[in-house]
C-alpha cells in the first residue's frame, strides 16, 4: 500500500500524543507526578498538540478536507467515522483535566475522573485508528489482532519515553515511569517481533487462480495488463519499492524504535540527573526516527488482493 | 447510514460476463468511458492525457491472461472487470461520510460525489480493484450500472441496458436481474455455470462470469510445423524444388 505521509504522521503522533496523556493522566491521579501548572502545561499542551496535529494532518490526504466533518456521521458501520468522533469525544475530559490540572492545581474528585475517562477515551481512539487498517480483508498484513495491539502498544510506549523526558526537566522523574517505560519497550518489540513473525508466515489468500476463477483450468499468467501504464489501483495498491529493502528497514526500526530508547532509559537511571536528561532526549529522537520507520513498512509491506489481477 | 439494505434488494442488478465469447476488444470499456464521462459521474477526468504517465479514471478495464501453461492445453482468456455490485459491499460499510451507498430497491452500488470526501477507503476495502479514484475532482467513482441510462425514459425499450453491454460486438456481456429466477443473466448463470470472482472473499458479487466453453482439445495439431513434402508432385515440380532449394 502506498504510505501517504500524512496518514503515516497523523498515526504516529496521534498514537504518541494519545499515550502521553494515557500515562500522565494515570501518573497525576495516582499523585506519583505533583499536580504543577508548567508541568500540566507543557505535558498536556504537548499531548494535545500531538493529537490535533495529527488529526489535522489526516485531512491532508484527503480530496476535499473541507466536508471532513461529514465523517463524523456513519459511526454506526465505519470504523474511520468511530476515530473521528472517539476523537471529538476524548477532547471534552481532556480539556476539563487540563483546566483542573493547570489552571486549579487540582488532579482529584471531578478532575481526577475526567483524567480516568480521557485516558479510557484515548486508548479507545488508538483502537478505533488500528481497526481502520484492522478490519480490510483484503489486505492479510492489516487484518489480524496483532495491528490493533502494536497500535495501542506503541502509542503507550512513545507516550512513556516523552514523560521520561518531561519528567526528567522538569526535575519530578520517580523510578515508577523509568518501570513503565522500559516494560512497554519491551512490550512493544515483542509485539512487532510476532507482527513481522506472523506476516512472513501468511500465504495469500486470494491467488489469481480464485481471482479471476480460471484455476480450474490450470496455471493463470498475466498476459497484458488492460494498459501500458500504471492506474490508480496500481499506484495506491502496488506500491513495492520497501520490500526490497525490508530487511534492513526492519532492522533500522529496531535500533532507533527499541533498542536505542531502552539503552539510553536504562543508562540515564545510572548517571546524574544533568546526563539523564540527555539520554532522555537521545530516547526521544531514536524514537522520532523509529516511529516512522515502523510505520512507513507498516504501510509499504502491506499487500492488497487486487493487485493479483495486475499479476503481482 | 451507509449501513447495507437490511433486506434482500428487490432487484439484483448485475452482468454475466461470457468469458467464452469475449474477443477482448475493449469496446466495452471505451464506450463505458464514452457514456460516463458526459452523464453522472462526469467527468471522467484523465491526467497527463497526451505524455509520459497517463491515467485516468475508467470503470471498466480488460486483462488478458493465458491459461492452462504452455502447450496444447494453454488458451488465452480475456477478462474485463468493472464493479460486481456485491451484496456484501464492504466498500459501502467502511465510508465514513455516507457517500456510498448499496440501493434497496436494485442492489446498485453508487457514491454521491457531492458527499464523498476522498478517503479512498472505500478503494482500499475492495478486493477487485474496482474502485477509481478521480484526483482531479478529489472524490471517488465508480461504475454505476449505468443508472442514469438503464432507467432513462428519453432512450428506446433497447437502449436501457449499460454501455458496456450495448458496444459488445460478441455479446459477451448480458445484463439483468439475478433476483428473477427467469431472467437472461439468471438462466445463464445456471445452464453455464456462472460463478463469482474470489468468493473466498464472502464479499457475495452479483454479477457473475460465464466460464469459458471446454472446447475443442486434443484434435489434430495444427500444422504450422510439418515438414513440406513433396510427395505426389511431378518431374517438373521436383525440378523446380531442386532449383530453388539451391
Amino acid at each position: 500500500m502506498h504510505p501517504a505521509y500524512s496518514v503515516i504522521f497523523f498515526t504516529t503522533a496521534s498514537g504518541a500524543g494519545y499515550g502521553l496523556l494515557v500515562l500522565a493522566a494515570i501518573f497525576a491521579v495516582a499523585g506519583l507526578i505533583p499536580a504543577g501548572m508548567w508541568l500540566g502545561l507543557v505535558t498536556l499542551g504537548l499531548a494535545l498538540g500531538l493529537i490535533g496535529g495529527g488529526l489535522l494532518s489526516s485531512t491532508f490526504h484527503l480530496g476535499h478536507p473541507e466536508r471532513a466533518w461529514r465523517a463524523f456521521s456513519q459511526w454506526k458501520t465505519s470504523w474511520l467515522s468511530r476515530e473521528g468522533v472517539l476523537a471529538v469525544v476524548t477532547f471534552v475530559p481532556a480539556g476539563l483535566f487540563a483546566i483542573g490540572w493547570v489552571v486549579l492545581g487540582s488532579v482529584t474528585g471531578l478532575f481526577g475522573w475526567m483524567g480516568v475517562a480521557a485516558a479510557i477515551l484515548a486508548i479507545a481512539t488508538v483502537i478505533s485508528t488500528s481497526m481502520i487498517y484492522a478490519s480490510l480483508a483484503t489486505i492479510r498484513q492489516w487484518n489480524n489482532g496483532l495491528v490493533p495491539v502494536a497500535y495501542v502498544v506503541l502509542g503507550l510506549m512513545s507516550g512513556a519515553v516523552l514523560l521520561e523526558l518531561l519528567a526528567r526537566g522538569f526535575g519530578v522523574h520517580r523510578v515508577e515511569i523509568d518501570v513503565v517505560a522500559i516494560a512497554l519497550l519491551v512490550l512493544g518489540w515483542l509485539v512487532k517481533l510476532a507482527y513481522w513473525r506472523t506476516i512472513d508466515g501468511m500465504r495469500p489468500r486470494t491467488t489469481l487462480a480464485t481471482a479471476t476463477g480460471l484455476g480450474r483450468f490450470g496455471a493463470v499468467r498475466l498476459l497484458e495488463q488492460p494498459h501500458t501504464e500504471a492506474n490508480f489501483i496500481m499506484l495506491e495498491m502496488g506500491y513495492s519499492v520497501a520490500r526490497k529493502h525490508a530487511r534492513a528497514l526492519r532492522a533500522i526500526a529496531q535500533l532507533t524504535l527499541f533498542v536505542v530508547p531502552l539503552a539510553a532509559t536504562i543508562a540515564a537511571m545510572l548517571v546524574m540527573p544533568m546526563l539523564g536528561l540527555g539520554l532522555a532526549l537521545v530516547a526521544v529522537g531514536a524514537l522520532v526516527v523509529g516511529l516512522l520507520t515502523e510505520r512507513w513498512l507498516f504501510f509499504a509491506e502491506a499487500k492488497h488482493d487486487a493487485m493479483v489481477y495486475y499479476g503481482r | 447510514m451507509t449501513a447495507l439494505p437490511k433486506h434482500p434488494p428487490a432487484k439484483r442488478l448485475g452482468l454475466a460476463i461470457d468469458l467464452d465469447t469475449c474477443v477482448g476488444c475493449h469496446a466495452c470499456a471505451t464506450n463505458c468511458k464514452e457514456w460516463n464521462t458526459g452523464a453522472i459521474s462526469a467527468p471522467l477526468t484523465d491526467v497527463n492525457a497526451y505524455q509520459a504517465e497517463q491515467r485516468g479514471v475508467w470503470f471498466n478495464r480488460v486483462f488478458t491472461y493465458e491459461v492452462g501453461g504452455e502447450g496444447p492445453q494453454a488458451r488465452t482468456v480475456h477478462f474485463p472487470k468493472n464493479c460486481l455490485h456485491c451484496d456484501n459491499a464492504a466498500c459501502v460499510t467502511v465510508c465514513p461520510t455516507g457517500a456510498s451507498y448499496k440501493r434497496s430497491e436494485d442492489g446498485i452500488v453508487l457514491v454521491d460525489h457531492d458527499k464523498c470526501i476522498g478517503c479512498k477507503l472505500c478503494s482500499w476495502a475492495c478486493p477487485y480493484g474496482n474502485r477509481e479514484y478521480d484526483e482531479h475532482v478529489g472524490v471517488m467513482k465508480k461504475c454505476t450500472l449505468c443508472v442514469d441510462k438503464i432507467y432513462n425514459q428519453n432512450l428506446a425499450e433497447e437502449d436501457r441496458v449499460p454501455a458496456c453491454v450495448a458496444a459488445c460486438p460478441s455479446k459477451a456481456r448480458h445484463f439483468g436481474d439475478f433476483a428473477d429466477p427467469n431472467s437472461t443473466v439468471s438462466k445463464l448463470t445456471r445452464e453455464r455455470g456462472g460463478y463469482d470472482l474470489a468468493p473466498e472473499t464472502g464479499y457475495q458479487p452479483t454479477s457473475k462470469y460465464l466460464p469459458p466453453r471446454p472446447g475443442q482439445r486434443g484434435g489434430a495439431a495444427a500444422s504450422t510445423t510439418r515438414e513440406p513434402s513433396l510427395a505426389g508432385a511431378g518431374r517438373f515440380l521436383k525440378w523446380v524444388d531442386r532449383v530453388l532449394t539451391r
